[in-house]
């Protein structure tokens, strides 16, 4: 979130879209409620009517994969109203800058495609520089080749008719959005958006956030109370885990992982440290060095120096170009290239996509260690239904694991809290927290390292690894500390204090931090993941900042670039729901973005220092698949062609190449009927935990999937009738909930069905189903390789027996 | 002065928190259930389950509409389960003073089927459930542990959305008061049901029937 939790609460406009909030996010609502009760309206676009839907003013049916369209009109109305927010796209937005002539746009292809790589060539779309290397500006916004004329020009072909036959949504339901969220384009009105992964979990994820946030610069709403642009991210600490690393292309505090071109500290550092020469741009991962340089000193303590790169050389680099995600690695597993791994907290063999190629995948491994609380689909893959354990030769070492509530810890929220939590009650037998285990297990084998030396046992001997499991020490090296006494600004540190925040971070190894977003959470004042305190200011209290509460990141900044809730000038669009202010020569409120005086001052600074130029991406030539958002058909589509381009999917979508994936074609007559896959109250994610909680298992006791009477009058089917889904990939048995919540839709002249289906029921939990996920194919975006959960085309029939549910 | 809950269902997101808090608090174990074709499970009231969010949906002019209501016991101000016990059990079902709580006790055991089947009968919002296990009749207690010591009804206490609430009885007709003028504003249907003679105080917006036929008596 760029915003937090409470923060919803100060929005005139909540718009929900990709994301069924009152179901999987329940405390949200808490604040949704309240904006309303202050007047906000609260619109959700989604394919079937939720719980959500059930609290919103307006819900409106979309079909799977149509986002774009969607949205791509709203950018299209807003433009042709003239109701962006004027100064704000001008001054704060890339809007002005004129893009140089290698870009170009033709039938739903940028310049620049390689069809055999099925990638661009990203230079491309390069912006127009001036003699000083800075991009070239019109602030007239009338060159035909600035990023606001480029923008105009290719949402203007996302008219009202070709949106409406592609997305389902009448032209009446579109109107109405597009109204009342384009309202807030007014200076002291605000609309945020609360997303989730039915926005991420497509071919065109990335893009579809963009494109979102596309909208939101337009109207001024990024950095302002009750805006913003907000991914609500789950209880299993989503956030913490992103932040820290969980993900394989970078390292923590968003550090890229070295590739094999970086073979040194130097090489990193240059290819990784971007330069401006514009002062007014505070360009700030100009201070990567710093933080990558305290994360490796962190990592190698004493053994980290100024020759060895402070342990670099000893980091593993991947292959550049070649995509290690997880579909990917179980894609390798299947090919028999690997030979066995741990898997902690995480039940693939359920919650990942295509669930047959990952369980036949689990079946090639040597060895697995599971770090678990209960048994899963993952740990007991071997003995899963239609498989004799004799004939798996995998070694299963399955470890068992506490809950969160019989450990100390922290968990990062979407709000990028970081909120220390208290052990409850001593974990249960034998079971330990997962810390203790990767501590213990890596100090196993570097004993062996150390008495068998190896081929290459520098990085596991040198590494700066603790004697025992500690999460306050943890917490306390995330923050870092002076590793010699050090003077900054005429103050002197000592070797051993807490570092203050990551502005004191050093790139020459007397400083280390484990994470320099979260530099200043446990400084020299403590640990201030433990505060509890509600005190504020009353300007603070007008939009309940609570800057005593917890902590969050970076620097307890409660709305990100909140610089821009500020006219050049320093003074607040929306005064009665102001974030900052310049007040008697200082900032007043939330931390600031930068501590620079107001914008207009000679000493002043764009608002979006993370990027390189300082501006808000209207256009943004970093996704791999274009610099604006274009309209693509999910892999699997119901539609032979959409109204705008002959490109009818991403051309850059991600698949593995193997004989199991498999798609069906376009408007496959054998599966006619859109599914798409969600989360649900009751159960969590997998719902390996939920499954074994039994008055939860009791509330939501057997997978079904949700269809239309419409449909279900097609396939012959009642209410509560078991039924078999089916996909090109797998089978699933269900129970037919016919609904009047789902609808079917109107596209291009033709009814289409849509049925949905939660993920969590799986066979070790015996009578309730099995993987949903046997349905769905591993495509996935090409920008960060998220599969596409979302959609996929199945039919349905009536199941003569069953086997998988207790009738 | 007793107590009473004010059930604004129009805040409601059928969480169900309420429903599995109750059951955790009463330290009850779960039915086994089956999908039916509907969200509403356990498919109703029952010894193990004293709170039940009940699920009712249409299709009215192309616009769904979902209704959710956290049913239990309303521990009315002169409850007609208890008139029905009292002419056969004395002390069967009685009515805590200070909370208003109405409780069934120990003494429910010595109803015989057909007594049970008034006291069950009497009521007008389909509360009373027979425990076959332990031969008492059971329901809502109101937390009535829980308040004697300070601390809110279990159900209300994990409601995120501020759908429960809970408080002395003035002060909970206040709020339900007040929260209905601002609906009627926005939906004219608004009403609270039967406020003068229960304390659980529902606020609905459409006509009650379509949320459960027995939720107004």
């Amino acid at each position: 979130m760029t915003n937090h939790w409470i923060d919803i609460k100060n929005a005139d406009v909540v718009f929900i879209m990709g994301s069924n909030a009152a179901e999987n996010h329940p405390i949200s609502f808490k604040w949704v409620l309240k904006a309303k009760d202050a007047g906000a309206t609260v619109i959700h676009v989604d394919p079937k009517f939720s719980r959500t839907s059930a609290r919103s003013d307006l819900h409106v049916p979309i079909r799977s994969g149509t986002d774009i369209p969607f949205l791509g009109g709203m950018v299209k109305y807003i433009l042709d109203k003239e109701l962006y927010q004027k100064e704000y796209v001008l001054q704060y937005t890339n809007a002005a800058f004129i893009v140089g002539g290698g870009y170009d746009f033709k039938d739903g292809l940028f310049s620049g495609y390689n069809p055999e790589k099925k990638a661009y060539d990203q230079k491309k779309w390069a912006f127009a520089l001036d003699e000083k290397g800075m991009p070239k500006r019109d602030m007239t916004l009338k060159d035909p080749r600035c990023v606001f004329q480029l923008l105009k020009k290719h949402y203007d072909r996302y008219t009202l008719d070709k949106v409406s036959d592609i997305t389902g949504v009448s032209k009446d339901d579109l109107l109405k959005v597009y109204q009342i969220y384009s309202a807030t384009g007014a200076p002291d009105k605000s609309a945020t958006i609360l997303y989730a992964l039915g926005w991420t979990q497509h071919t065109v994820g990335v893009q579809n956030i963009r494109l979102s946030t596309i909208a939101q610069l337009l109207l001024g709403n990024i950095g302002v109370a009750g805006g913003g642009i907000n991914a609500l991210r789950g209880e299993p600490n989503v956030q913490g885990s992103t932040d820290h690393c969980i993900l394989w292309h970078i390292m923590p505090g968003y550090l890229p992982v070295p590739t094999a071109d970086w073979q040194t500290l130097e090489g990193y550092q240059k290819a990784n440290t971007p330069k401006t020469s514009d002062p007014k741009s505070a360009n700030w991962w100009g201070n990567r060095p710093k933080y990558m340089v305290s994360l490796l000193k962190g990592w190698t303590g004493d053994a980290g120096t100024k020759e060895n790169g402070f342990g670099y050389n000893w980091l593993p680099k991947v292959d550049p170009g070649v995509n290690y995600a997880s579909i990917f690695l179980v894609d390798r597993m299947y090919k028999g290239e690997i030979k066995g791994g741990f898997i902690y907290a995480h039940n693939p063999a359920q919650s990942m996509p295509h669930s047959h190629k990952v369980r036949k995948g689990l079946d090639k491994l040597d060895w697995l260690v599971v770090g678990e609380i209960h048994h899963t689909e993952t740990s007991d893959f071997w003995r899963r239904p239609g498989v004799n354990p004799k004939d798996i030769k995998t070694e299963v070492f399955l470890l068992p694991a506490c809950q969160r509530g019989e450990k100390d810890g922290t968990i990062s929220n979407s709000g990028r809290w970081h909120m220390w939590h208290h052990k409850g009650i001593e974990p249960m037998g034998e079971s330990k927290s997962m810390g203790w285990m990767v501590v213990e297990i890596f100090k196993r084998v570097r004993d062996l390292y150390q008495k068998e030396k190896g081929i290459f046992p520098e990085p596991i001997v040198n590494m700066a690894w603790p004697d025992a499991y500690d999460p306050d020490l943890q917490a306390k090296k995330i923050n870092g500390w002076f590793t010699r006494d050090v003077t900054i600004k005429d103050k002197t540190y000592k070797k051993g204090d807490q570092v203050p925040s990551f502005v004191f971070l050093q790139d020459d190894g007397s400083t280390v931090s484990l994470n320099w977003l979260y530099c200043g959470c446990y400084g020299p004042a403590g640990n201030l993941s433990l505060r509890r305190d509600l005190k504020q200011t009353p300007m603070q209290a007008k939009i309940g900042l609570f800057p005593n509460f917890s902590w969050a990141w970076p620097v307890n900044r409660r709305v990100l670039y909140n610089r821009a809730s500020v006219d050049p000038n320093g003074k607040p669009y929306a005064p009665n729901k102001a974030v900052i202010a310049w007040e008697d020569g200082k900032w007043v409120g939330d931390v600031p973005d930068g501590g620079w005086p107001p914008m207009a001052t000679p000493e002043g600074k764009y608002p979006f220092i993370m990027q390189k130029e300082g501006h808000g991406q209207l256009y943004g030539p970093g996704r791999v698949d274009g610099p604006f958002p274009e309209h693509y058909e999910p892999a699997e589509t119901p539609v032979a062609s959409h109204p705008f381009s002959k490109q009818l999917n991403n051309p850059c979508m991600r698949m593995p190449v193997s004989d199991l994936d498999v798609l069906a074609k376009p408007a496959d007559p054998r599966f006619p009927i859109v599914l798409t896959t969600y989360g649900l109250t009751e159960h969590w994610c997998g719902g390996a935990d939920t499954r074994n909680t039994a008055p939860l298992l009791e509330a939501e006791p057997q997978l079904y999937i949700e269809l239309s009477h419409e449909l279900a009058r097609e396939k012959g089917l009642k209410n509560g009738d078991p039924v078999v889904v089916e996909s090109l990939r797998g089978k699933v048995e269900a129970i037919a909930m016919v609904t009047v919540r789902l609808t079917p839709f109107k596209v291009q002249g033709k009814t289409i069905h849509l049925a949905g289906m939660p993920f969590c029921f799986g066979w070790t939990t015996p009578g309730t189903g099995d993987a949903t996920n046997r349905l769905m194919s591993s495509v996935a975006d090409p920008n960060v390789t998220i599969p596409e959960y979302k959609a996929c085309l199945v039919n349905i029939r009536k199941a003569d027996k069953v086997t998988e549910l207790t009738l | 002065m007793p107590m009473t809950f004010f059930i604004d269902t129009t805040r409601c997101t059928a969480c169900r928190g309420c429903q599995v808090a109750c059951k955790e608090w009463q330290g009850f174990g779960a039915n086994e259930t089956r999908q039916r074709g509907t969200h509403q499970n356990p498919p109703d009231l029952n010894p193990l389950n004293y709170k039940l969010v009940r699920f009712a949906e249409y299709k009215e002019k192309g616009r769904v509409v979902w209704y959710f209501l956290p049913d239990q016991c309303r521990h009315c101000e002169a409850p007609p389960c208890k008139e029905a016990a009292d002419s056969y059990v004395e002390g069967a079902i009685i009515r805590d003073n200070a909370t208003g709580a109405v409780i069934f006790t120990e003494k429910t055991k010595q109803l015989t089927p057909k007594q049970m089947k008034d006291v069950i009968t009497n009521c007008p919002y389909n509360i009373p459930r027979l425990n076959k296990v332990s031969g008492m009749l059971v329901k809502c207690d109101m937390c009535n542990d829980r308040i004697k010591h300070n601390m809110l009804p279990m159900c209300v206490k994990t409601c995120c959305t501020g759908a429960m609430n809970f408080g002395e009885r003035s002060k909970m007709l206040d709020l339900a008061n007040q929260r209905l003028v601002e609906l009627k504003k926005k939906c004219p249907n608004a009403q609270l049901q039967d406020p003068e003679d229960v304390n659980v105080i529902y606020l609905l917006t459409d006509d009650p029937k379509k949320y459960y036929q027995t939720v107004n008596g």
